[in-house]
């Protein structure tokens, strides 16, 4: 399409407004995203066909595996190399990290005219803002501390879905009786990490986790709270079964689908996998907050940075793209496929099931409480080289016989020194 | 060329040589010294040329998890490269016998090394993981105390990419021993038996030690093989559980790609550099000077 541009405009112009009547200007426009698992790439497919009904290219960028970690090695090549994307899936701390190599384009137009500072909760467009402008577009709010259980198997092992660590682990007894796995759990170390800070908030509560895990205090990260956490932790992992190791999160929430297995520590990512496998939520599926978190909300939020591109026409789709990104009828159609919510406050949740309802409801009371937490696991409270540092101790610590939790916490602690 | 005089143009050969000598001069040497630069710069998420001095290699000391890697790769680097040698040997002194079929035999064995260590990585990891397996097999024969547990227990995992590692290249390695052992004149041999030497002794005595150049040029392919291994570890592990399997490859992946700390990989691929250079310029400067 640019090529054509470049020779004719006038006779693209004529066949832009013949073929795609909305535009004048169609441009390409290559997203970069890590959604290739059954419910996620359903999401992604929904922005796809909406910019592709504005009359944009749509450059599909997707690299596979899970959390990210190949997605962002392949981008930094491109920016290194002066080829960036027009978007890319980035969050959190991260998104300051990549605006402070001076890649990320301003967006302060789009969101003025689409009223972004009302629409969007302050602790989220806090995160999406650099010095003040907008460099990201929110997609979607994640839960990450969810409990998923299958209730078939909660009732054939005669327990209920536990509500506290003291009763997940009465029920988790009860379930490994019975002969099934109770806790799916895949062995890799972000999915270590999601486990742990369930049990970081649910053992040590908001305060401690927001000192803990938000600030880094060294104090709270050497107390006898910190130590309980850590046992608790380790205490789950005699729970899960031995194939563990390896693992990918969807392989192992489809052993709670099948029965396999009772419950999974996981975000709300894992509904899209329930609902794709068609199951119905309550029914044959139940979605609790992680034990003890039932106040709490540890949120992931994805969001797609805005790269500096030098073409004026694909700078135009980059344009739509965020204004789509934020249109209510693409966060009501994509997030109905991913299993997260709006991050668009004031949303009708009607069409949504019950756990997103939850979900929204929780968001809202939360924020007002003080409550709405980063996760960490995820990338959205420290910088990544301090999160990938604890969640190498973390990691190690679960999958080690030998560490002590006293080692852990130490190592933990030196690891949040990590700049 | 034949009816152009050599010493009429002494510098075509240079112009020759000369694209490719720049490509290499700046692909590979100029790199290097790029990454040198790296590892003691400001780099972070993206490359970034402020000096900030030794500061990642004392980072680097001090990680725990480098010190994993390194020793993993102690560990690994010994089986890998001692387990090919001696099986390789031995394939090879066994197919030497004038067996019959040979050459299927010979195929079935340099097989491995058709396939990419993705591929090995990812067969074996279905093979030694307990619940797919070696011992779900064994459990379905009516072993049921059976337990091969190696690639989940942080402790062990490490020997699983050994064992991979060294089913893939033994092959390789019998292939080149077969190569010099078949060079080796008959008449040595015959002469042998004639003065009534058995065969282990004649193998023993004067065909392994007539392969001395074969050994070392085996252990050179192998030893770089061993210390710049990454994709085994990847299918196999992903350096798990934990970060048990990490080899310095797979830190310097980790660092400086997924956690943004560029001078940090690059410090350790700095080191990696110099464990090669540590084997291979006593290696050269040894065969130079013998060619001399």
């Amino acid at each position: 399409m640019n090529k054509t541009l470049k020779l004719s405009p006038l006779a693209l112009g004529a066949m832009a407004c013949i073929a795609l009547a909305s535009t004048a200007q169609a441009g390409e426009v290559e997203v970069l995203h890590w959604w290739t698992s059954g419910g996620e790439a359903k999401a992604a497919a929904a922005l796809k066909a909406t910019m592709q009904a504005k009359g944009h290219t749509w450059k599909d960028f997707a690299v596979a595996g899970g959390g990210g970690d190949s997605a962002m090695t392949v981008l930094k090549s491109r920016v290194v190399s002066g080829n960036a994307p027009a978007a890319a899936q980035i969050k959190g701390p991260s998104l300051q990290e990549w605006a402070k190599e001076g890649v990320l384009a301003n967006m302060d137009d789009v969101a003025k005219a689409e009223k972004w500072d009302s629409v969007l909760p302050k602790a989220v467009s806090d995160i999406m803002k650099y010095q003040g402008h907008y460099i990201a577009a929110p997609v979607n709010v994640h839960r990450v501390n969810w409990l998923w259980a299958n209730p078939e198997v909660f009732k054939k092992a005669g327990t209920k879905v536990p509500t506290t660590w003291d009763e997940f682990f009465v029920a988790a007894e009860a379930l490994k009786k019975a002969g099934v796995i109770p806790v799916a759990h895949g062995g890799q170390n972000w999915q270590d990490f999601t486990t742990f800070e369930a049990v970081a908030l649910g053992v040590g509560g908001a305060d401690f986790y927001k000192k803990a895990f938000v600030q880094l205090d060294q104090p709270t990260l050497t107390s006898p709270t910190m130590a309980k956490v850590l046992t608790t932790f380790k205490k789950v992992k005699d729970y899960t079964d031995k194939n563990a190791p390896g693992r990918d999160w969807n392989l192992a929430t489809a052993m709670v689908i099948k029965g396999e297995a009772g419950m999974q520590i996981m975000g709300d990512w894992a509904k899209g996998e329930f609902l794709a496998a068609g199951k119905v939520p309550g029914k044959d599926f139940v979605c609790a907050a992680a034990p003890g978190t039932a106040k709490d909300y540890t949120f992931n939020i994805d969001s797609f940075a805005m790269f500096k591109l030098s073409n004026a026409a694909n700078t135009k789709a980059q344009k739509d793209l965020a204004t789509a990104i934020m249109s209510p009828d693409f966060q009501e159609l994509f997030n109905l496929n991913k299993g997260s919510i709006p991050v668009r406050l004031g949303m009708d949740m009607a069409k949504f099931d019950d756990c997103a309802k939850q979900s929204a409801a929780d968001f809202v009371a939360d924020a007002k409480s003080g409550t709405l937490l980063p996760s960490i696991a995820h990338g959205m409270a420290v910088p990544s080289a301090t999160e990938g540092a604890i969640k190498d101790v973390v990691s190690q610590y679960w999958n080690s016989d030998k560490m002590s939790a006293q080692d852990a916490m130490k190592q933990i602690a030196s690891a949040a020194k990590t700049r | 060329m034949s009816a152009q005089d050599p010493a009429r143009s002494p510098w075509l050969p240079k112009l020759v040589v000369a694209p490719s000598f720049l490509l290499s001069f700046l692909f590979i040497y100029g790199l290097m010294a790029w990454n040198g630069y790296l590892s003691v710069s400001a780099s972070r998420l993206l490359p970034n040329y402020d000096f900030i001095g030794l500061e990642p290699y004392r980072d680097l000391f001090a990680s725990e998890r480098w010190g994993v890697a390194l020793t993993n790769l102690g560990i690994f680097g010994g089986l890998f490269i001692g387990g090919a040698m001696v099986v390789g040997l031995l394939l090879a002194i066994l197919l030497d016998q004038k067996v019959r079929a040979e050459g299927v035999l010979r195929t079935i064995y340099l097989y491995p090394m058709a396939l990419s260590f993705i591929v090995t990585g990812t067969a074996w990891k279905w093979m030694l993981n307990p619940g797919l397996g070696l011992e779900h097999l064994m459990h379905e024969w009516g072993f049921p105390n059976f337990e091969f547990g190696w690639l989940v227990d942080p402790d062990k995992a490490i020997y699983c990419v050994a064992i991979a590692g060294v089913w893939q290249s033994a092959g390789f390695v019998m292939a080149l021993f077969l190569a010099g052992l078949r060079g080796i004149d008959d008449s040595i041999i015959k002469a042998a038996q004639v003065d009534g030497a058995s065969l282990p002794r004649i193998y023993w005595r004067i065909l392994i030690p007539t392969l001395r150049p074969v050994f070392f040029s085996t252990l050179m392919v192998v030893s770089h093989l061993a210390i710049k291994s990454f994709d085994l570890v990847m299918a196999l592990t992903a350096g798990g559980p934990g970060y048990a399997t990490d080899l310095p490859a797979t830190f310097m992946y980790t660092m400086a790609f997924s956690r943004g700390q560029i001078n940090l990989g690059a410090a350790s691929a700095t080191i990696m550099l110099a464990t090669v250079a540590a084997i291979v310029v006593p290696y050269l400067y040894s065969e130079l000077r013998t060619k001399k």
